[in-house]
């Protein structure tokens, strides 16, 4: 009974999640605060606004002029969805969920959770994706956007790090200081391996 | 016993004058610089330390590192949070083999560079591969330009932290041993090298360390534990520790691996605690445990969310 009413507390305070410009606060079970970064943005794509105010919103399906790299690459679920299925077309600046209800950017999960209810199941409970902070503390979530681009969601391969030394390559050495091998993660710096600081540390 | 043979055997004044002879050439360092080899030599069992004894050690173990790395270290001793008792996920249908978490291991944990030592091993297998049982027929070198590759996937094996640790109970001088939250430690110190646990392990998660390891001063992590990524000698046995000196906190971190991974197929909590990820996953995904029938209860859950 105790455990039905937490989960109830939980999914509705998820429902609750208050926004904030730098990170959204996203739950606040037995005190603990999700939080997830800003949404990845192109640089000086947001606000939508900027540029489509005004503008005459097109439903029609078509190679569109200016967000080209999309209208080509589209491939989410591409014959059922278009633009205007999530976008919405009075207020550039949020999204629209199929009931109506205007969310902003920031908490595009539900968004995303209407049709891939079990996965948005599974990111609440942190079960599905990245997340970082403290076991048993605060924890940095990611939008499902920060992982799976909302246009063409699937996963992108990456390189993998280099493998392990063939035991045949191994061999009795004194390496000088500046020869030692350094380690190829340094290497390494995309979207997936930044760095989101919880509470400023 | 002939006459002849008995005069051979050592008599008591030569065993004596001998005894004196050895005795006085074991007592040849003096001074201030090795009185920490006779205190090293001479150091307690690590849970027989107290806090004192503890501190006396971090004392000199620290100026060791000094010495030895020109740059200052921290190790901690931080005990187990009472009511822990750790356990790891790993989602396979979502592992895409790209060994991201091998070099955050590294980097967090203070592993040799050359001669290499990895905690973490990401195998690969081709799809349909039977696998739980024939890890042999893995391929833990593959190099591809891109992963995950078509028709196959990756299993990445680490230190499974049993509850029934066949590696604990081989180890001749109890250099190696269970915490009360779970995670199988070793005493760098006291481990004399003779590689028994690594025999004993199923999951060949222990490594050696064949030469001195060596590790650039520009990657040294030094915000370390005695029983964890602290720097290690030659000759001694290392593995995964669950990232104690990250773990181990109120609140305590995840581990390197976890907060690399790219894909989020990595999950770590507390198994005692209902409202945990780690219990959630046990409790509503499909679970098993690697070698499950050889009795070790490892306390890492490899699980498939979709």
């Amino acid at each position: 009974m105790m455990r039905d009413l937490a989960k109830i507390f939980r999914t509705l305070t998820v429902l609750a999640g208050v926004v904030f410009a730098s990170g959204t606060v996203m739950a606040g079970d037995d005190g603990m605060k999700f939080f997830v970064p800003p949404p990845p943005f192109s640089e000086g794509i947001f606000p939508c606004s900027q540029c489509h105010e005004g503008m005459e919103a097109n439903p029609t399906r078509r190679e569109l002029t200016f967000h080209t790299e999309i209208s080509r690459g589209f491939n989410h679920a591409k014959e059922q969805r278009w633009c205007l299925d999530c976008h919405n077309p009075d207020d550039r600046d949020r999204l629209r969920l199929a009931s109506g209800r205007l969310i902003s950017f920031e908490e595009s999960e539900y968004l995303c959770g209407q049709c891939h209810g079990t996965i948005f199941r599974d990111w609440r409970v942190g079960v599905h994706g990245k997340r970082t902070g403290y076991w048993n503390g605060k924890k940095m979530y990611r939008l499902c956007v920060h992982c799976h681009s909302p246009h063409w969601p699937r996963f992108q391969p990456l390189k993998p790090l280099p493998p392990p030394v063939e035991p045949s390559a191994i061999e009795y050495r004194e390496l000088p200081e500046e020869r030692i091998p350094l380690n190829p993660l340094r290497n390494v710096n995309d979207r997936f391996s930044k760095e989101y600081p919880i509470d400023g540390e | 016993m002939k006459k002849g043979q008995r005069e051979k055997q050592c008599s008591r004044r030569a065993f004596l004058q001998g005894a004196a002879i050895g005795l006085a050439s074991i007592a040849v360092p003096v001074g201030s610089s090795d009185a920490s080899i006779w205190e090293a030599f001479f150091q307690k069992h690590f849970r027989e330390m107290n806090a004192n004894e503890k501190k006396e050690v971090i004392e000199r173990l620290e100026e060791e590192y000094a010495r030895k790395f020109n740059v200052k270290f921290n190790i901690k001793t931080t005990q187990a949070v009472p009511g822990t008792l750790f356990g790891y996920g790993l989602d396979l249908s979502r592992c895409i083999g790209c060994r991201r978490c091998v070099y955050a291991c590294v980097r967090e944990n203070n592993q040799s560079r050359d001669p290499q030592i990895h905690w973490i091993t990401v195998l690969r297998f081709e799809s349909g591969e039977k696998f739980v049982h024939d890890l042999e027929e893995a391929d833990k070198y593959y190099n591809p330009e891109k992963v995950p590759e078509e028709g196959h996937f990756y299993m990445p094996v680490q230190c499974q932290q049993c509850e029934n640790p066949p590696c604990v109970k081989a180890c001749p001088t109890q250099a190696t041993w269970k915490e009360p939250d779970g995670i199988v430690v070793i005493d760098y110190n006291w481990c004399i090298g003779c590689r028994y646990c690594m025999a004993a392990c199923p999951y060949g998660a222990r490594r050696f360390n064949w030469g001195e390891p060596r590790i650039a001063r520009s990657e040294l992590n030094t915000e370390t534990h005695y029983l964890g990524n602290r720097p290690r000698y030659k000759g001694i046995v290392e593995k995964c520790t669950f990232c104690i000196q990250r773990t181990r906190g109120n609140p305590g971190r995840y581990p390197a691996c976890v907060e690399i991974c790219p894909v989020g197929a990595r999950k770590f909590g507390n198994l005692l605690d209902p409202e945990s990820e780690i219990r959630y996953i046990i409790e509503n995904k499909r679970v098993f445990r690697l070698k499950e029938d050889i009795n070790t209860s490892p306390k890492f859950f490899y699980f498939f969310a979709t």
